[in-house]
């Protein structure tokens, strides 16, 4: 059930964030799951951003536009947002502005911040203060959250805060006495509150991962900023001087023995593809994280889409093996990364693990997050078990013993060119290229059979599935859950495992449309090419802002 | 002193009879079996070009990645192993042109490998274009009216960025070019070494023509003096200084920190990150009440 949705909105560099994240904890810390998504430009200061959170029962992590309550930092942000408030819902503003049929509530943020903290920066809290009397939440909630968050900045700044998120909270109240607020009673449960990109790098860390190299990319900057910020984890993170120098740092790292990785987005991804066809050829494992933002070109830099499945499907020159994981979730996130990092290594080849600033930005509240009981660890051959190493040597499984540079006696020979057993250039067209070729896709085959199979639900008596991937999980969900409850016959399809992509059945009889961040039906078009299913549709997103049931069940009217 | 044959490789050669590589590869192969160390303790990374087929007429560990890409290969091995002495060999289009940017800022980390730059002054397997650093005015096989810029002067910005050992060398005296390599290998920092290595196909003059414009430092020239190693290195194109331009030692090297925090050994032999302490950052995300 819901309980309520709140917009925060602003300018960037107003704070909203913080703003939003401790409202957001608020919630939680009340018992409810949060699911919040930021909206923002593509600049530090000014412009509309805004941070909505959606407050719900049982976790519904899927995006809203819709809210009750608009909390308008300036008056800019009311006049941008306030389409998306419900009929009844009430605004939060500095100045006295014309609700059209809102309700309007006035905090003076800045006066009250004046008054109470000593200085404007506590606006801030004033707001937050403001957001938790109109929706009724506990004051005592906001205090523990605010000592919380500013727990390393002493008492001084604690105290300010609280005493103005107080006057914000009482003025609220005053002005909302004649009207209840939302029915929000304490409960026991508690959610674990992150996003994707947040548990991706604690995942990367657990499952080995010792190198990283970057180059700062919207939205996949967090990634490498996490491994950063936690040398504790030992891994090493170095910002790289471009996407090239990142991709050819990790395949060094990776072929001297250490778990790498590297995380771009799609422009970034465009400058690594001759880097991962060189994966690709020289068997060497690294992961690569592409946090999609709507192109071509620049295009969106701060908006989310699903416009590279097709590109990092296909990057690269030549013919060879890759795997490709789309999470939908947090915890998603975490399973695919350690799984990313062991295909990586068990096929040696490049392993993309395919994101979004939906995925990047938004927060979820999960019952659990937690990491797989086992994690698989880095498998090197055994070099005193071998007389004479040859790095490509032939197998069944076309996945040859992998030593590392410097493990042991043995030379370790990589290259690029088209190359013998022992990993020298070679020009023998009859008895060698034919052999290397069979051998690296010999690899893709065999990678097939483990891939996960779609997700499916509510399939055997549906007269229409939506098919999915990656992060419009929750809204498909959402979309076929109220479809449903119309008494409409709708299941849903949904891919994490894209590449190479698994045999499964469609059985006949519904009609199927794909659900895509994207103009042209990426998933539509792959299924098509690699498994003969043509399917009934898409319904597209490309405005940059993340698919929700509304898109999906306008579509569908 | 190794045995000289434990790095001999029994991969043909494919460089032209005659063509000065080979006397990089012998200088090489002299300067590692001089330090005494084994094939497995050494790994070249090289990009594409003829000169970056050297890694294979060795045996020792190879890595011949993409064209132009050499060095940031490099600095990730040796991120990962720094046990391992890691040495770029590679063409001067190769890394002063397609990688220019990376050895730029190679200059800015110095990391604890040695960059050979074998410096025809052409393209040579592409069949004789331009390289960076061919001179102003010269035929080539593209620029048919002469080249119209000017080549680059990557000993002077490299000295300029940082770089703590910058040579130049001439295949016409191995023995020279060896001791030069040698000292280039056991420098602490990036060791930047370029080797003047004539075109014997595409150039348009003879390596006797090089020769006249060899202009050894003098006796009297200080490693140390940083203004006085660039103007050396500013010298030219007439006159080809070569010798040990600028030596001193490195205040810091590349992944110091990193090193100094979890010891020299291979991160593959690191202790695992404590998967109970990174259970515990999950669970933290978990709002309590």
């Amino acid at each position: 059930m819901e309980r309520c949705a709140l917009v925060i909105a602003g300018a960037a560099g107003e704070g909203i964030q913080t703003i939003g994240d401790i409202v957001a904890r608020c919630f939680l810390r009340q018992g409810y799951p949060v699911f919040a998504t930021s909206e923002f430009e593509s600049r530090i200061r000014g412009g509309n951003s805004c941070v909505r959170l959606r407050v719900t029962d049982a976790p519904q992590n899927a995006p809203i536009s819709a809210a009750d309550v608009l909390l308008a930092v300036n008056p800019q942000a009311h006049s941008h947002f306030r389409r998306h408030l419900r009929r009844g819902g009430v605004v939060i503003a500095e100045e006295p502005i014309a609700g059209d049929g809102a309700r309007v509530v006035n905090v003076p943020f800045h006066d009250l911040a004046m008054e109470h903290g000593g200085a404007r920066i506590y606006a801030n809290a004033v707001a937050a203060g403001a957001l938790c009397g109109i929706v009724g939440l506990p004051f005592a909630n906001l205090e523990a959250i605010l000592r919380h968050t500013f727990a390393g900045r002493g008492a001084e700044t604690i105290d300010a805060n609280t005493v103005s998120a107080k006057a914000g909270y009482s003025v609220a109240l005053e002005q909302s006495a004649d009207r209840p607020a939302v029915d929000l009673p304490a409960r026991a449960n508690r959610y674990a509150f992150a996003s994707a990109h947040e548990v991706i790098p604690i995942a990367a860390a657990a499952a080995g991962c010792r190198f990283i190299a970057a180059y700062p990319m919207s939205p996949s900057t967090g990634i490498i900023t996490a491994f950063a910020r936690h040398p504790e984890w030992n891994v090493f993170a170095e910002q790289a001087e471009d996407e090239i120098a990142a991709i050819n740092m990790a395949l060094g790292a990776s072929a001297a023995g250490a778990r790498a990785m590297t995380a771009t987005s799609g422009g970034g991804f465009a400058l690594m593809a001759e880097g991962i066809s060189l994966a690709g050829m020289i068997e060497t494992p690294v992961v690569v994280v592409v946090a999609q933002r709507p192109g071509p070109a620049t295009g969106l830099p701060t908006r989310t889409a699903q416009e590279d499945l097709l590109f990092v499907l296909r990057a690269g020159h030549g013919e060879f093996p890759r795997a490709v994981l789309a999470p939908s979730d947090p915890q998603s996130a975490i399973d695919a990364t350690v799984r990313a990092f062991d295909l990586a290594d068990r096929y040696q080849i490049p392993v993309i693990l395919l994101t979004d600033q939906f995925l990047a930005d938004s927060r979820f509240s999960l019952d659990r997050l937690a990491l797989p009981e086992t994690i698989p660890g880095v498998r090197f051959a055994d070099p005193d078990a071998i007389n004479t190493y040859a790095r490509y040597r032939h197998t069944e499984s076309g996945v040859s013993p992998r030593l590392y540079i410097g493990q042991s006696r043995h030379p370790v020979v990589l290259d690029s060119d088209e190359h013998t057993e022992e990993g020298h250039i070679t020009e023998d067209l009859d008895a060698v290229r034919p052999k290397m070729v069979a051998k690296r896709l010999e690899k893709t085959r065999r990678l097939r059979r483990e891939m996960a199979q779609p997700f499916a639900q509510g399939i055997a008596d549906a007269e229409l599935v939506l098919v999915g991937w990656g992060s419009t999980r929750g809204a498909i969900d959402e979309a076929v859950a109220r479809l449903r409850d119309e008494g409409r016959r709708v299941g849903s399809l949904h891919f994490t495992e894209l590449w190479p992509l698994p045999e499964f059945e469609l059985p006949p009889g519904p009609r199927y449309v794909t659900v895509e961040g994207n103009a042209t039906g990426q998933l539509a078009q792959l299924l098509a090419a690699a498994r003969g299913h043509v399917l009934d549709g898409t319904i597209s997103r490309v405005d940059g802002l993340p698919v929700d049931a509304h898109t999906i069940l306008k579509e569908l009217e | 002193m190794s045995d000289p044959r434990v790095f001999r490789s029994d991969v043909e050669n494919q460089w032209c009879p005659g063509c000065p590589n080979h006397a990089i590869l012998a200088a090489l192969e002299q300067a590692l079996t001089s330090l005494g160390v084994a094939p497995h303790e050494v790994c070249l990374v090289s990009g594409i070009g003829q000169a970056a087929k050297l890694p294979h007429y060795l045996r020792a560990n190879v890595f011949n990645g993409l064209h132009g890409r050499a060095v940031p290969a490099a600095i990730g091995i040796h991120v990962a192993h720094p046990g391992v002495r890691t040495i770029v060999t590679s063409g001067d289009g190769d890394l002063y042109g397609e990688g220019g940017n990376h050895l730029l800022h190679a200059f800015r980390r110095n990391p604890d490998i040695t960059v050979v730059v074998h410096n025809n002054q052409i393209y040579a397997l592409t069949k004789g274009q331009a390289s960076p650093t061919t001179p102003r005015g010269e035929r080539t096989r593209l620029q048919f009216g002469g080249v119209e810029s000017d080549p680059v002067r990557m000993l002077a910005t490299a000295i300029v960025h940082g770089c703590t050992f910058v040579a130049r060398g001439f295949t016409g005296d191995r023995d020279e070019l060896a001791g030069i390599l040698r000292r280039a290998i056991t420098h602490r920092g990036l060791s930047l070494v370029e080797v003047v290595q004539p075109c014997i196909t595409w150039s348009n003059h003879s390596i006797d023509w090089y020769r006249e414009r060899i202009v050894p430092l003098g006796a009297d020239h200080e490693p140390g003096d940083r203004h006085r190693a660039i103007a050396e290195a500013l010298r030219g194109p007439e006159e080809l200084v070569v010798g040990v331009l600028y030596e001193r030692p490195s205040q810091r090297t590349f992944a110091a920190s990193f090193r100094e925090r979890v010891g020299n050994q291979p991160l593959a032999e690191l202790e695992a990150t404590a998967v109970d302490a990174l259970k515990e950052r999950l669970a933290a995300l978990r709002v309590e009440g």
